[in-house]
């Protein structure tokens, strides 16, 4: 700003004054009502999550199966990434977009690519068969939400790596690499304090995705139960609408800090 | 040099099989989506008999889904860049409280947004069982990427110079607006309209809570499908969302880089 000109306030109310009202009818007045739903029956109930075994273990599965594939996307998303931004093969820019394709899937349609690999009808299913051992399935268990949610959290950080990674500044590890760092060094002294930021920022983007994934798990209508499918459940098969904001508010609580604490550190815009 | 840069031959192989791991499911459902017999394979000889069907069946969703995506990107535009313009040209602290709130449909899990959309709405009928209830629920979610695209735009020093000398030389606010600021912003509208028509022909989370069964977006119809249709039937649909939403997808940004490069920024 470093101008004297201004538009005047009148003018700059009058230009948000349509998304305000659309965002306060639509999406902040249902959410208040959402917020106080829980408070009918109770203080107790905003902390049903952590006061009873069920919904404490849904909300344990769930975190704990998004820190691990946040964990497991950023490391081989890292080193996917940085291998595709170095070595030029011929059909590297349509192997990158081929990988970066899934982005735009509904969780549904990785859930049903699940089901086609590790399903009752599927490829794993019938290599097994075939080799007389029964027909294994792992798709509806812990493992098919594993990689279902690696399926999808995989192309926004191969993305996010080969751009950082080709945006980098190869003269450091050269001058690293001449006077006689290891690869390993180069990895620890180079690449990691370089590819931090991209690495909380995306880590954050993919943990919150993770933990807010309905479609996904709801195809795979998974044995191991996540937050978002008791949520559902609780709504559509027992009505129990104040316990399902509960869950929801709770929900809502650690995807956002999450998403917030990344953005206080790295400063960097992440929705 | 060359040598040093060469990733060594581990990383290869990894790449290699991410690569498997990310691609083989979709040729897969290709493949499943066009054989007479799943469970006979390629053997059973190839048909389009299923994607006739799933046509037949939920052709409608695919229409509507790209219907709301096109009046979700209208909505977004008509409120959103006023908006991102307001969030350009104040520091307030009330505008970066408004712009922090704008977002949090995106953090909060599109479950508990389309919770808070029922039990608000629910009871209006007319307003429950029409398109525009999902329409609403995908603006509130994609709203923030337009605004905030197009307002990081808008912050520009140039373009307040510009905006400046417009008005000095006695140019409304709609004329600076639409003459001189919408166009040299072209290309971050078209970015934000983009990401917005993607997220919401993908959108499921709030779009499953929201459909009723005539009103279903094609999301919808795959997981309606895939609960209880043949596995042919599911590829199938699958193809059709590869086969007709990509190259709408594609041909979009391919028009948005064409106007990115023409407009130069």
């Amino acid at each position: 700003m470093r101008s004297g000109f201004r538009p005047s306030r009148t003018l700059l109310a009058v230009c948000a004054a349509p998304a305000a009202a659309f965002f306060a009818a639509f999406w902040l007045l249902p959410v208040v009502r959402l917020l106080a739903l829980p408070a009918e029956q109770g203080l107790a109930a905003y902390f049903v999550v952590l006061t009873n075994g069920r919904y404490l273990q849904s909300l344990l599965q769930t975190l704990g199966l998004s820190l691990v594939v946040t964990l497991a996307t950023l490391v081989i998303g890292a080193l996917v990434g940085i291998t595709l931004a170095r070595q030029r093969f011929r059909g590297r820019q349509l192997l990158l977009s081929l990988l970066t394709l899934p982005l735009s899937f509904p969780g549904v349609i990785i859930g049903f690519f699940m089901i086609l690999l590790g399903g009752r009808q599927g490829v794993l299913a019938d290599l097994t068969n075939s080799l007389g051992w029964g027909r294994v399935t792992f798709a509806y268990g812990l493992l098919g939400l594993f990689l279902a949610y690696l399926y999808f959290s995989l192309p926004r950080a191969i993305a996010t790596y080969t751009a950082a990674a080709e945006a980098m500044d190869a003269q450091l590890e050269e001058a690293a690499r001449s006077m006689g760092a290891s690869r390993w060094n180069v990895a620890r002294d180079v690449w990691i304090p370089e590819l931090a930021p991209t690495t909380l920022a995306c880590g954050a983007i993919v943990f919150a995705t993770a933990m807010g994934a309905f479609g996904t798990a709801f195809t795979l209508s998974a044995k191991f139960e996540v937050l978002p499918i008791t949520i559902y459940n609780e709504f559509t098969n027992y009505a129990n609408f104040a316990l399902a904001a509960s869950l929801s508010i709770a929900l809502g609580v650690i995807t956002w800090a999450v998403l917030w604490i990344s953005r206080r550190v790295s400063g960097s815009v992440a929705i | 040099m060359r040598n040093a840069r060469q990733a060594p031959l581990s990383l290869m192989l990894l790449t290699a099989l991410v690569a498997v791991f990310m691609l083989a499911p979709i040729a897969l459902s290709v493949m499943a989506g066009l054989v007479n017999n799943y469970s006979a394979g390629l053997k059973s000889g190839l048909t389009t008999r299923w994607l006739f069907e799933v046509w037949d069946n939920y052709g409608n969703t695919v229409v509507w889904s790209l219907a709301i995506a096109a009046m979700c990107v209208i909505g977004n535009l008509l409120i959103g860049v006023p908006c991102a313009y307001m969030l350009a040209r104040t520091q307030s602290r009330w505008a970066r409280l408004f712009e922090e709130l704008l977002t949090l449909p995106v953090a909060v899990p599109g479950l508990a947004s389309a919770l808070a959309l029922i039990l608000a709405y629910g009871t209006l009928q007319g307003f429950r069982q029409s398109f525009a209830f999902i329409l609403v629920g995908h603006m509130v979610f994609t709203l923030p990427f337009m605004v905030r695209t197009v307002s990081s735009a808008l912050q520009k020093h140039e373009l307040l110079a510009l905006e400046e000398a417009a008005r000095s030389l006695g140019a409304s606010f709609s004329q600076r607006f639409l003459g001189v600021l919408v166009p040299a912003v072209l290309p971050a509208i078209i970015a934000g309209s983009l990401m917005v028509f993607t997220l919401s022909v993908g959108e499921f989370n709030l779009t499953w809570m929201l459909h009723t069964p005539l009103t279903r977006t094609l999301p919808v119809g795959l997981a309606d499908s895939y609960a209880s249709m043949r596995i042919e039937i599911g590829s199938a649909y699958t193809l059709v969302f590869l086969v007709v939403i990509l190259p709408v997808l594609w041909a979009l940004q391919a028009v948005g880089t064409l106007i990115g490069k023409h407009y130069g920024n």
